[in-house]
């Protein structure tokens, strides 16, 4: 099952007002994979996976998710196929608890009539996603007082708990401490091996070594390279694009 | 332990519920029959059609942030349908409504036939507004138009209907609307001593209504529909559709304008353009902000005591209680931003017993969790 592309992604063009944020992109994501996406703002790696969830509308080429095009759906039908996202920054339910916000999320295959009902205790899918994310003892708060940190940990939580066959982190861990961070890769490298493919968009190039099994680095809209993170870091093209761009300060850790 | 005590506080709030629903249905059925007089009485239940209004307002836009400034539309629909068949059950089988001989209308407009009966033409007025905000609000909905822009589409919608009943003279009874009724089932409109029958069916109606709302906003989809008034788009992220979530409050809320027009009628005597046009759709939202748009009870309570207020001061101040009612909605504005159920909020909070008799087991939790989290950051 490894080996079946799971995410299938040719030419894809996404164009905003005559500029070509995407252009002409291929990209395969194999299942099990923990993928990272990297390359200097303004590459495209947001906008790929703002068209990957149906967010923006590529003006051409095609998306196949285990077999199935995503462009033209509708962003809630992708989300039914499985495809689960976090956005950089992170929106959560402030009138909700943080109870509430997991269990809305975990919810959203429930037939209608269920929904009607009103909840009753805590699910065991809820109470594991809000301990994974170590927010368990703050449920009952309302996400509204919740810190950045705990926000960006509270959308984890919910996106986890729907249990997605594709999860797009879009900077998991900006603005987080050390610590964090580990938590976080430690958090997405279990995901990835109880069988959910993991896409990673990620500036901190210590991160990406120590989490990523096969890093994709782009440049103005296309793939620039792929492979582990030693062979993109040997690539001399990876090399001149971070260093063409000295001001770049996270771009120039790529070759430290 | 403190799992526990949350149990008990949870218990505690449901129990609390009930004794309050209680209290007021008791006050409702039993109380305000045997103290007020029959005038007042019938009063009375003309406002509890204006609540049940509020209490669909208050579920679509306190709750689901759809800000619905056309109820009047449903309201008709419901009025209208009602209207129709107390028209033709007093014409008489096979007659024509006065209005309609006046207009020189010579035979029963097909649209009219099927309100001779009591089975279509009373769940019409519930079904009628129902199916109407189904259609209008997936199309609209879909669309993506949402706050100032749907507000002023819902306020045109109901502008377009006044000015088709207007023009329909022969139809729908025209400026005037339909009017002079005497009976309805057999029983007498014209008696006094029948208006308490009325008002219990109404307060009945708001009763149940309400109950019906309730149970919405506390399931997962009340939580759902307060996640879409928070953000929409994220929402859509969760793999829900928030066409349907708005679409399904924005629905109830419609059935709930056309139950209360539908007892409007029977109560008042009337249904006309001049009930449901722009000011009056306004005013229904008024009472709910006034009351409170987020809580229920509140929004239910602010139709009652708005109108209350407002026949009160029109009474005493015949030529200056317009300027008095503008003046007190000015002041609940500005000093009471969440209504009147944030009056009592704040009361709470001053006396230093900050909703402490029913949250005080989980508040005490709640403030435990936070230091436990200062102390090691997550």
């Amino acid at each position: 099952m490894t080996d079946a592309p799971l995410l299938e992604i040719r030419g894809l063009e996404v164009i905003f007002d005559g500029f070509h944020a995407v252009d002409g992109l291929d990209l395969t994501v194999r299942e099990g994979e923990v993928r990272f996406l990297i390359g200097p703002n303004g590459a495209g790696k947001t906008t790929l996976v703002d068209a990957i969830t149906g967010l923006v509308r590529p003006a051409g080429g095609s998306i196949r998710f285990a077999g199935e095009e995503l462009v033209g759906q509708r962003e809630h039908r992708i989300v039914g196929l499985g495809v689960g996202r976090t956005f950089q920054t992170p929106t959560v339910f402030e009138q909700l608890s943080v109870l509430e916000n997991v269990d809305v999320a975990a919810s959203f295959r429930l037939p209608f009539r269920s929904l009607l009902r009103r909840r009753r205790g805590v699910t065991d899918r809820v109470r594991r996603a809000l301990e994974d994310v170590g927010l368990a003892e703050l449920q009952e708060e309302p996400a509204g007082v919740l810190s950045h940190g705990q926000r960006q940990w509270l959308e984890v939580a919910m996106v986890l708990c729907q249990r997605p066959r594709l999860l797009l982190l879009d900077e998991p861990v900006a603005g987080m401490t050390g610590e964090e961070r580990l938590r976080t890769g430690e958090l997405t490298t279990r995901i990835a091996a109880e069988g959910t493919t993991v896409v990673v968009i990620e500036h901190d190039m210590d991160f990406v070594r120590r989490f990523a099994t096969r890093v994709t680095v782009m440049h103005e809209g296309a793939l620039l390279a792929e492979g582990t993170v030693a062979e993109v870091q040997q690539d001399a093209m990876v090399r001149d694009v971070y260093l063409g761009r000295p001001r770049d300060a996270r771009g120039a850790a790529v070759v430290a | 332990m403190s799992r526990l005590a949350g149990t008990l506080a949870a218990g505690d709030a449901r129990w609390g519920f009930l004794i309050r629903f209680l209290v007021v249905a008791a006050a409702m059925l039993l109380l305000a029959p045997a103290v007020l007089s029959d005038f007042r009485l019938s009063l009375l239940a003309k406002f509890l059609c204006f609540a049940i209004v509020a209490v669909g307002i208050g579920l679509a836009w306190g709750q689901g942030g759809m800000l619905v400034l056309g109820q009047g539309l449903f309201f008709g629909l419901g009025g209208y349908s009602m209207g129709m068949y107390m028209k033709l059950e007093e014409a008489g089988p096979g007659q024509l409504p006065d209005f309609m001989v006046w207009s020189g209308v010579e035979s029963l407009p097909a649209v009219w036939e099927p309100f001779r009966h009591a089975w279509f033409a009373l769940p019409m007025a519930v079904l009628l507004p129902m199916a109407v905000a189904a259609v209008l609000g997936t199309l609209v909905f879909r669309q993506r138009v949402r706050g100032a822009y749907f507000a002023i589409l819902s306020q045109g919608l109901a502008a377009a209907f006044v000015i088709v009943l207007v023009g329909q003279q022969g139809l729908t009874g025209g400026t005037n609307g339909l009017t002079n009724f005497t009976q309805l089932f057999g029983l007498d409109l014209t008696a006094q001593a029948n208006a308490s029958i009325l008002y219990t069916m109404v307060a009945l109606g708001l009763l149940a209504v309400f109950l019906i709302a309730r149970q919405l906003v506390a399931s997962r989809y009340g939580r759902v529909l307060v996640a879409v008034r928070d953000s929409e788009d994220r929402v859509r992220f969760l793999g829900y559709d928030p066409t349907r979530i708005k679409v399904v409050a924005y629905t109830a809320a419609a059935g709930m304008a056309g139950l209360a027009g539908a007892m409007f009628v029977p109560i008042v005597g009337i249904i006309s353009p001049a009930l449901l046009g722009i000011l009056p759709s306004i005013e229904m939202v008024i009472w709910v902000a006034l009351g409170g748009r987020a809580v229920l009870a509140w929004a239910a309570g602010g139709a009652v005591l708005v109108n209350w207020v407002k026949t009160g001061l029109s009474e005493r101040f015949p030529s200056g209680w317009l300027y008095l009612f503008g003046m007190v909605f000015v002041v609940v504005i500005a000093f009471a931003p969440k209504g009147m159920a944030g009056i009592g909020e704040y009361v709470r909070a001053g006396l230093g017993r900050p909703g402490a008799v029913r949250l005080g087991p989980r508040a005490r939790d709640r403030a435990t969790a936070r230091d436990r989290a200062a102390q090691e950051p997550a």
